[in-house]
């Protein structure tokens, strides 16, 4: 019943964040040990009975001390901020080629969507050892993808895409958790990461593929959403400009904007271009584009950009 | 003669009947009166607190689960925002500031009263949240589960928000109080420490506090028109809500500890005989934190979305807040050192303070490392460090600072023994009950869950048999309180031999403090051998 366990390094940031952990342990355990040891050891020997009230000394403080004190500390707490953004900038990072896979969190499960189209539900299957890039969203209030074993949260926000990228480096089952507060059930809203050996799992998505034949990628979905929704009118499948710029390898670069601005194409941008198509103009190009809102679902804004996303140079 | 004796009878008796204390204007009523109120929520908080850990003490469901959350949120929510935030500014320090400086009340005795009556009125809101149904939405509030939650969202947010003019009168009070009504001689450096937190707090309270007023007053608008600010179903942006309620509720923790670390360097100076050890470093890190504390509040967001820019530049910010705070810690240990050391109650808990104070602030540089947080937010790791801080911090500070000044607010020493026992069922429970929930919290076991995994039942159990000792060691002081104010032994002047001008006049004082201008010492802790 009584687990001391160490959680399994199930990803490849765990260990380095449990090696700052544990630093910051054992600084912390130092300086607690010192203070405790310090004030039983007065207490013992200045105790009433060891010390006379009236023969107390006038000690008005030590101002060396301090200062020795604050810079000391100072250093090992920007030890551990520099420490502890390094590896953080290694989470934030998306690794090159990785695997996508849309999460969307609802009261009270998670839904997972391969690019292939395959579905499902509170289960998160991916290859070993090989970058995965989460890209995910909420359909009602906030939750957060939480992977013990991984180290690693993110929350997400409706309406808005969040990200999450790791490398999983330990087979077998690790449990997800909703770990910002969502209502009634938001202890049931659990998942499972499946870390699978990569022929595995090319396998298992294959049989899947296989079987379901008619099966559309959502990048099939989008490219037809991207014809019968008329965006064809304005933009190309190439970099080739019309009233609006071409869709070609726009995605993960920058484009400058008509205030001079910059701005790296990523999913955000791309879902406030079809929502709010005035908000940020690409420089060279006129404010015409209606906005989608109402007229996109949620799923089908994800489909186009999947599609968009395609479009590689 | 007889008419002497009635002028100078003490404040207790000055006047009789419930009516001459509800419309009383004396700083020493009044503080009395916030003391039993917010004393009261802190029970109801605490009882709460209990059937939380009822539910946890093994896995499977007790209550149901919406009851569940609606405890979490009622413990969370009425220990904020009607015991912690207010109980020391507003009842020891209504009591103690004005004698402390020379004064015969605060500034504005009116608005004194007047900030009771909102006091109460915000209270009540809560209060008839809690009669109706209750909330679940976490004390935090977060949006958009906030603004779909049928629960009642908007009685109690308009109670925080009414709450808030309290805090900010009280503290507008205390600060033209002590730049304004100092008896002669007695200057900003040679006034008691407490009341430098007690100052740096009423700054933080009159700039922070109407953010959360505004916060909470739109997230009513929000629920009421639908206008489309915090909800993303119309447009609005759930992660500015978080902005907005951390950029008070950042402040408020300093709201909440920077009194008990007041309370800490009166208690520590006394009861070993000392001068305090840099009182100007003490006084000073008080102002550091109080500053620092409005310029870290994105640390609550680390994996909200917020971007890697702000993380960057909250995460190191948020590292300054351990220099002022350590400063603090070495300088209250410093103070024991070649002291004559007495282990009355009071000090039992300005130690156990030193001690799970230690414990909360270094388990918060943990939080502030951006990698590490990563894992542990929102965790039993988060739960547990706020814990060691507040009731660990302020509790213990709180704790200390009743039975210091017992003997003077009520004439009567409380039982020595008694308070003892009291406080060691206290420490080793609330030990017991939050050092298992930093394993829980490491291990991965997210907060505000109802039910868990059977690989977390060893150390919830644990943790729940602790909140019992916590809760054993409560109702004992409770009694033995109660039992002093008419049975405890009659309290002498200075029972502690303190220095600070409270202790120079009678137990309990009389109706306006003093009867001649007191004579100011240099210093507060003038102690010991000079040279």
């Amino acid at each position: 019943m009584f687990t001391f366990f160490e959680l399994p390094k199930a990803s490849t940031i765990a260990a380095s964040i449990d090696h700052l952990y544990d630093f910051v342990y054992w600084v912390s355990f130092v300086s607690f040990v010192g203070i405790v040891v310090a004030c039983l050891y007065f207490i013992f020997r200045y105790h009433r009975s060891r010390s006379d009230p009236n023969k107390t000394p006038y000690i008005e403080g030590h101002h060396l001390s301090e200062i020795i004190i604050s810079i000391i500390l100072f250093i090992v707490v920007m030890i551990i901020f520099a420490w502890g953004w390094i590896d953080y900038k290694k989470i934030i990072t998306t690794p090159l080629k990785p695997l996508e896979i849309n999460i969307t969190g609802k009261q009270w499960l998670w839904e997972t969507e391969y690019q292939n189209g395959r579905r499902l539900t509170n289960e998160l299957v991916v290859p070993l050892g090989q970058p995965v890039k989460l890209v995910m969203t909420s359909s009602d209030v906030l939750h957060s993808f939480f992977i013990p074993n991984f180290r690693l949260k993110q929350d997400v926000i409706p309406n808005q895409y969040t990200f999450l990228s790791f490398t999983a480096i330990k087979r077998g089952d690790h449990p997800v958790f909703c770990a910002e507060y969502c209502g009634t059930a938001h202890s049931k809203m659990l998942a499972t990461v499946k870390v699978m050996e990569p022929v595995d799992y090319q396998k298992w998505q294959q049989e899947w593929e296989f079987k379901q034949r008619g099966g559309t990628p959502l990048e099939e979905v989008g490219a037809s959403l991207f014809a019968s929704k008329g965006c064809i009118a304005c933009h190309t499948a190439t970099d080739q400009k019309l009233v609006g710029p071409g869709m070609q390898g726009i995605y993960d670069h920058d484009v400058e904007l008509v205030d001079g601005s910059k701005i790296k194409v990523d999913e955000n941008y791309l879902r406030e271009s079809l929502m709010e198509p005035q908000a940020k103009i690409v420089k060279g190009f006129a404010p015409v584009m209606p906005t989608f809102k109402g007229t996109l679902t949620d799923q089908e804004v994800g489909d186009l950009i999947s599609y968009i996303k395609s479009l590689e140079k | 003669m007889a008419h002497a004796e009635h002028a100078h009878a003490n404040y207790l008796e000055a006047k009789k009947g419930i009516w001459s204390w509800l419309v009383t204007l004396d700083h020493k009523r009044i503080g009395v009166m916030y003391l039993w109120t917010t004393l009261f929520f802190f029970v109801v908080g605490g009882l709460f607190s209990l059937g939380v850990r009822l539910e946890l003490l093994k896995p499977g469901p007790l209550f149901q689960p919406d009851t569940y959350n609606k405890m979490f949120t009622m413990h969370g929510a009425i220990m904020v925002f009607l015991f912690i935030i207010p109980i020391i500014p507003a009842a020891l320090g209504n009591f103690f500031l004005p004698i402390m400086i020379g004064a015969k009340d605060v500034a504005f005795p009116r608005l004194n009263l007047l900030s009771y009556y909102i006091f109460l009125v915000g209270s009540s809101l809560a209060v008839g949240a809690l009669i109706a149904g209750g909330v679940d939405t976490g004390w935090t509030f977060y949006t958009p589960y906030s603004i779909r939650s049928a629960s009642h969202v908007i009685l109690i947010t308009l109670g925080v928000f009414i709450n808030g003019f309290s805090g900010i009168l009280t503290g507008l009070n205390f600060m033209v109080t002590l730049h304004k009504l100092k008896a002669p001689g007695m200057t900003f450096f040679n006034m008691p420490l407490f009341l430098w937190s007690i100052y740096a707090t009423a700054i933080i309270q009159v700039l922070a506090t109407p953010v959360v007023g505004i916060t909470t007053f739109l997230l009513i608008l929000e629920r009421v028109l639908k206008i489309g600010i915090f909800d993303p179903a119309l447009g609005g942006d759930p992660i500015l809500f978080q902005h907005f309620f951390w950029f008070y509720s950042h402040p408020a923790v300093y709201i909440m500890i920077l009194p008990g670390m007041g309370i800490i360097s009166e208690v520590v100076t006394v009861f070993s005989r000392k001068h305090i050890f840099g009182y100007k470093a003490v006084a000073y890190s008080s102002l550091a934190i109080a500053f620092i504390s409005f310029l870290v509040w994105g640390h609550h967001m680390f994996v909200s979305g917020q971007s890697p820019l702000s993380n960057f530049l909250f995460s190191w910010l948020t590292m300054f807040v351990a220099v002022p705070t350590a400063i603090k810690v070495y300088n209250w240990t410093a103070t024991l050192y070649r002291g004559s050391i007495v282990l009355a109650t009071p000090m039992l808990y300005a130690l156990s303070f030193l001690f799970m104070f230690t414990i909360g602030g270094v388990t918060g540089l943990f939080l502030a490392a951006l990698s590490v947080d990563v894992h542990l937010h929102d965790t039993y790791f988060v739960v547990a460090h706020f814990h060691y801080t507040m009731m660990g911090g302020t509790v213990m500070g709180l704790l200390a600072g009743i039975h210091y000044w017992w003997p003077k607010m009520f004439g009567r020493m409380y039982p020595e023994l008694w308070g003892k026992i009291s406080c060691a069922f206290i420490f080793v429970g609330f030990n017991v009950t939050f050092l298992s929930q930093f394993i829980l919290g490491k291990l991965g076991m997210p907060r505000r869950y109802h039910d868990y995994f059977p690989e977390y039942a060893g150390w919830n159990m644990v943790s729940s048999i602790g909140s019992l000792f916590i809760g054993i060691g409560f109702l004992i002081m409770f009694i033995y309180l109660f039992w002093s104010l008419k049975r405890g032994a009659k309290a002498p002047a200075n029972p502690w031999d303190g220095k600070t001008l409270e202790w120079q006049i009678s137990s309990p004082p009389i109706e306006h403090n003093f009867t001649k201008v007191p004579a100011i010492p240099a210093s507060p802790y003038e102690y010991g051998v000079k040279g």
